[in-house]
């Protein structure tokens, strides 16, 4: 069996510049961070990032790696805006497809499935079809002749999850209330790396949770890395909530300060010394 | 009953009880379907349905999980079977709109040229999807000439001259827009939009000059929106949301 572990380092060693990149997760919640910190230490750049977008497009844009993003929207739930987004769009930064959530959805659903694109009733009527001039429609070969939108598979080079728990061989499993999409963005992209609190022996996946909790499974699985907090500054519940402190002071500190503080370092155990630093200056 | 709950009850009608009753309406006779309410007056509202005169709604905890008034969990609704609950029909979101026009379109994504926008907000989301397949309502808590505008910049949520442009009618439907002024829905000429109601304390006139379009049904008689129940009262402030965070969202 192939031991599939390896660092977050050896992660980004695997991919380049240019590629359509998958990121897991849901806005700030269980988002690949550690793999996010990653990619900014690397020089890797010109991505075209897929995402149902939170903080992880907001740390790429403005570190000015992405070229084109694909996405519903981008947010930090409790602040509802994601400022260094917000900032890149109105700065003209990157190429912006613009989909709606569902449209997202099955555009995933049709890569994992290796189909061109599947039917959905939405988009149309709205301008999402006037700002991705690309889509097409398909019209219903049954008696209703229900004119649909062709939504084409998101497939991806490369996707970044991450999730409670794993073991060596690329099982891995999520703890908490909703599974998002990660289990798809590992089946729609030609390689998946799987972040996790903990990696365990697969014998002790079963013993965490029931067998529904298993979300992805190894046959899909490139590299599996143990980066316990993770995740932060997102939820990763059970293991651990959001940091809306952190998350606060991300989204209020001017990019270059923050990067300087807390992204410069050579490596995730920098990044995660230098938030304890800053939690303790706050106590 | 204590002395605190009957002053609490004499306490005069604020604009934001009015606004959760008026919210808590779209739900009325909706029988057995999902209520999404964005935002906390439509949150209220929504609790405040399923307490009094539509108690089959089903809420969530705002997260994974279906759940019944005490917050106990009744059913599971992950983001990707919640997106079967839209396309299926059996659910009643009412949503913010950051611009809305006369005939209900929508926009949250952003403000100015789409390719380049003066302000970018959070993008389509899943008003797309929602508009096209089950019912879609919208909350303003401040209604404004910016807000209420002739022409939206990028239509997230699709309006009744554009569903039927696009012949995307067949499950197409904005039962209510209510906003700290009014209820507001899409029965006037064509499918636009006509005053129903005003809250009490305002003026027609007002409703008008914070509107930039046409407004149907705003020349004659325009009815108040209607009291609340000694109960629903009750409910509002002792029972939903005690801590008056209502009033945050809407002053007066």
């Amino acid at each position: 069996m192939t031991d599939k572990s390896m660092t977050p380092e050896d992660v980004v060693g695997r991919l380049r510049s240019g590629m359509t990149l998958g990121i897991g997760g849901w806005g700030s919640r269980r988002k690949p961070m550690a793999l996010v910190r990653a990619l900014l230490r690397s020089e890797i750049t010109d991505l075209t990032v897929v995402s149902y977008g939170g903080p992880d497009v907001g740390l790429l844009a403005a570190a000015g790696r992405i070229r084109r993003l694909v996405a519903p929207f981008a947010t930090l739930d409790s602040i509802p805006l994601e400022p260094h987004f917000r900032a890149a769009r109105e700065a003209g930064a990157f190429e912006l497809t613009e989909l709606d959530e569902a449209m997202f959805m099955w555009g995933l659903h049709a890569a994992a499935n290796r189909l061109p694109f599947l039917p959905v009733r939405a988009g149309l009527g709205s301008d999402v079809m006037r700002v991705n001039p690309e889509l097409r429609t398909v019209t219903s070969p049954y008696a209703d002749g229900e004119e649909l939108v062709a939504v084409p598979a998101l497939r991806m080079d490369a996707a970044l999850v991450h999730l409670n728990r794993a073991d060596r061989l690329g099982n891995a499993q999520y703890l908490g209330p909703d599974p998002y999409f990660d289990d798809l963005f590992c089946e729609a992209a030609d390689a998946a790396y799987v972040s996790c609190e903990q990696l365990v022996e697969s014998a002790e996946l079963a013993k965490a949770g029931p067998p529904q909790s298993l979300l992805v499974s190894r046959h899909c699985v490139t590299g599996v890395v143990e980066c316990p907090n993770g995740a932060h500054f997102t939820s990763c519940v059970p293991d651990y909530g959001r940091d809306e402190a952190f998350q606060k002071l991300y989204a209020s500190t001017p990019w270059a300060e923050f990067a300087a503080r807390f992204l410069r370092g050579a490596s995730e155990q920098d990044y995660q010394r230098a938030v304890r630093a800053w939690h303790e200056e706050q106590s | 009953m204590s002395s605190g709950r009957s002053e609490s009850a004499a306490a005069p009608v604020s604009r934001a009880e009015y606004c959760v009753v008026a919210c808590a309406e779209a739900w009325r006779d909706n029988g057995e379907v999902l209520a999404s309410p964005m935002g906390l007056i439509p949150s209220f509202g929504a609790r405040l349905a399923k307490r009094t005169f539509s108690p089959d709604l089903l809420l969530t905890d705002g997260e994974a999980m279906l759940v019944g008034l005490d917050g106990s969990a009744e059913g599971w609704l992950p983001y990707r079977r919640h997106l079967t609950m839209v396309t299926g029909g059996r659910r009643h979101v009412m949503m913010g709109a950051s611009q809305i026009d006369r005939f209900g379109n929508q926009n949250i994504s952003c403000v100015g040229d789409w390719e380049r926008p003066s302000r970018q907000l959070l993008g389509v989301r899943g008003a797309p999807v929602n508009t096209l397949n089950n019912p879609v309502s919208y909350w303003v808590p401040r209604h404004s000439l910016r807000v209420f505008v002739e022409r939206v910049d990028m239509v997230s949520g699709v309006g009744y001259d554009r569903a039927e442009a696009a012949g995307v009618t067949r499950f197409h439907r904005l039962p209510r827009v209510v906003s700290d002024l009014g209820v507001f829905d899409f029965t006037g000429p064509g499918h636009s939009m006509r005053l129903v109601s005003r809250h009490p304390g305002v003026a027609v006139e007002q409703v008008r000059a914070a509107t930039g379009f046409e407004l149907a049904g705003a020349d004659g008689e325009v009815p108040y929106t209607r009291e609340p129940t000694a109960r629903e009262l009750a409910l509002i402030r002792e029972v939903i949301d005690p801590e008056g965070l209502r009033e945050r969202e809407v002053r007066g």
